[in-house]
């Protein structure tokens, strides 16, 4: 009888945890992606020992800052319930241009900078007009945009490369070393996460923030709260466009080339970064710091499983499961209810 | 009720002595059309200082196209709109709120995701005051969340504890309670409800019931669209029946009972008797 008593009394305990955990994860979509990354670090530092020193460290966030950055723009149009498949397309053709304009053109590398970051501004606007103007879904535009800015990158540069050695600083400034206690990072990863902070600080903290939720969330109730939803939008992807000019900038620091076979992956490799992260692909719900960390478990696996000595065939194999993970688990999320 | 007892509560109940005030709102022979479908064939109303006007009347009746000309959604083809006596225009529903009207949508127009307090201020948000505030936008989250909580606390909503709860975790009267308390803390002048109880249940009903006369208490008059009786019967003061687009009629619960208002909604029968003195006479049903 005593017994029975507490066995059900155990069962609802052990409900209360699921629906306490689930309130949590519900309220700071952040805690999931962060408590994974921690558990695979150390994981992957009790399988090998080198995983967990300061230079392999270093050497991971150097290799996730491109890819970050870009994943930025991409978790602030997935909040507005869009995609962008020209994230790549659009990051080529700005870094084309930055490094074009300054080796064959005698552009000063500063202007040779605003003049990219310029272009990546107008692949996020002309994006961002066809959502709101002319009414597309994001994807069918995104997915047009995208042959469109890989044709025009490629038109552009004559499919050469230009390298570092003919660049100004100003365009391979982000390429310089950092060294912050026992770590070396680049100002590029510097950049990237003051990117991060920037724009976490402006979607939680500031009417715009709440505004790109909100239409992400539910765009009538949006309009009718007086929002201007296609506004707001467009700001996203002018936005979005800026800091995928900002990343092809880290990446040309990064590689020391610019060249139009960079980022073959970056669509889908933003995509996986900001869904690991947390953030809803039916918008309304996320966070960019969650991006943060999804990019960073992503490296973690390749480095670890690297380091670990298998197949690099099982690192793809673990980020595919860890995407319908995470989608599943935030399916479960949303299912939130008093 | 006898004729002569119906006659007396009439007159007694909201005709002249109404008169002498202003009304706080008022709409004199709004007409729209949607193509060849008349929405609205000359409506007038009006709204007094505190007091509860039910809409009532069958589906396309005009309800809903009334209510939008009012709230700023629909803009009129004829006909006008005072406020305090004063004639006003409204091109959008961001006019009709910057002039004191605010609207609950039977949609309800509440972001899930989001907080109960980021609700409220949702489309009109505070910024810090400091230099934070200035110079990188940073909302005031801590003073709108203390203000928010005084407001849900002001109209008696006890149900909801935690103001950072998110509006999906809510049960639908809790939502409908963060919509009307957003609406009563920036409607200034005018509240209108959609169809408030629809969706929910008895005691839920009575909550929002509860709310209504609450904000009357304070003043603020309310517009209430509602295809339940009981409830139209429970709250309102006067309660005006749309009919094919026409005013058929405003009666009070005093004066009319529920199987009479239903019989002059439904064309049954007409609302006999003299004229409602100022309260919609151009409408009364021919």
């Amino acid at each position: 009888m005593t017994a029975v008593i507490e066995s059900t009394g155990e069962v609802r305990e052990s409900q209360e945890l699921g629906a306490r955990v689930q309130h949590t994860l519900h309220r700071h979509p952040a805690i999931g992606p962060a408590s994974v990354l921690v558990a695979s670090v150390i994981v992957f530092s009790l399988i090998n020992h080198r995983f967990y020193n300061a230079t392999n460290l270093s050497l991971l966030i150097q290799q996730v800052a491109v890819l970050a950055t870009l994943a930025i723009g991409q978790t602030m149009i997935i909040l507005t319930a869009g995609i962008d498949l020209s994230v790549g397309a659009a990051a080529i053709l700005a870094q084309m241009v930055m490094a074009q304009t300054a080796a064959n053109n005698g552009v000063p590398g500063p202007l040779a900078l605003i003049l990219g970051i310029a272009v990546g501004a107008l692949t996020g606007f002309l994006n961002g007009f066809l959502v709101t103007r002319i009414k597309l879904p994001p994807f069918i535009v995104t997915l047009g945009t995208l042959s469109i800015y890989t044709s025009i990158g490629l038109r552009y540069s004559g499919g050469a490369s230009v390298y570092a050695s003919a660049m100004p600083n100003a365009l391979i400034w982000t390429g310089n070393y950092v060294n912050i206690g026992p770590f070396q990072l680049t100002t590029g990863v510097i950049l990237m996460l003051v990117l991060f902070a920037v724009t976490s600080f402006a979607l939680t903290r500031t009417a715009w923030g709440r505004h790109v939720y909100s239409t992400g969330d539910d765009p009538e109730a949006a309009r009718l709260s007086g929002i201007k939803t296609s506004r707001v939008l467009l700001s996203v992807y002018l936005v979005a466009g800026i800091i995928y000019a900002l990343g092809a900038w880290i990446l040309i620091g990064r590689v020391g080339v610019a060249s139009t076979n960079n980022l073959t992956n970056a669509n889908l490799d933003s995509i996986t970064a900001v869904v690991i992260g947390g953030t809803s692909l039916f918008g309304g719900r996320g966070a960019v710091l969650g991006t943060l960390f999804g990019a960073l478990i992503v490296q973690v696996f390749q480095s670890g499983i690297n380091l670990a000595g298998v197949q690099s065939l099982y690192q793809v194999l673990a980020e595919g499961i860890l995407v319908i993970v995470a989608v599943a688990l935030d399916q479960w999320i949303r299912k939130v209810r008093r | 009720m006898s004729t002569a007892e119906a006659a007396a509560a009439r007159a007694g109940g909201d005709g002249r002595a109404a008169d002498a005030r202003t009304p706080t709102l008022e709409a004199r022979g709004l007409v729209k059309t949607f193509g060849h479908v008349v929405g609205l064939a000359g409506v007038s109303l009006k709204l007094y200082p505190g007091e509860v006007l039910a809409i009532i009347g069958d589906n396309g009746a005009g309800k809903s196209t009334l209510i939008k000309c009012l709230s700023g959604a629909l803009t009129l083809d004829e006909g006008e709109i005072l406020m305090d006596g004063v004639k006003v225009e409204f091109k959008s529903p961001t006019d009709a709120r910057a002039a004191g009207i605010e609207t609950v949508y039977q949609t309800l127009a509440v972001a899930p995701a989001l907080d109960i307090a980021s609700n409220l201020y949702l489309g009109r948000e505070v910024r810090d005051s400091g230099p934070l505030g200035r110079i990188f936008r940073k909302l005031d989250t801590r003073g709108m969340r203390a203000k928010a909580r005084e407001q849900l606390k002001d109209l008696g909503i006890g149900t909801i504890q935690d103001i950072t709860q998110k509006v999906e975790t809510l049960s639908g009267g809790q939502r409908q309670a963060v919509a009307v308390a957003r609406a009563a803390a920036f409607g200034s002048k005018v509240v209108i409800l959609d169809e408030p109880t629809a969706a929910l249940g008895v005691r839920e009903s009575g909550q929002v019931l509860a709310l209504i006369k609450r904000l009357r208490s304070r003043g603020l008059p309310v517009i209430l669209i509602s295809h339940n009786m009981p409830h139209v019967f429970e709250v309102a003061d006067r309660i005006h029946i749309q009919r094919l687009g026409r005013c058929a009629g405003v009666v009070t619960p005093r004066s009319h009972t529920m199987e009479e208002a239903v019989a002059i909604m439904t064309g049954a029968t007409t609302l006999d008797g003299p004229a409602e003195g100022g309260n919609g006479s151009s409408g009364v049903a021919q």
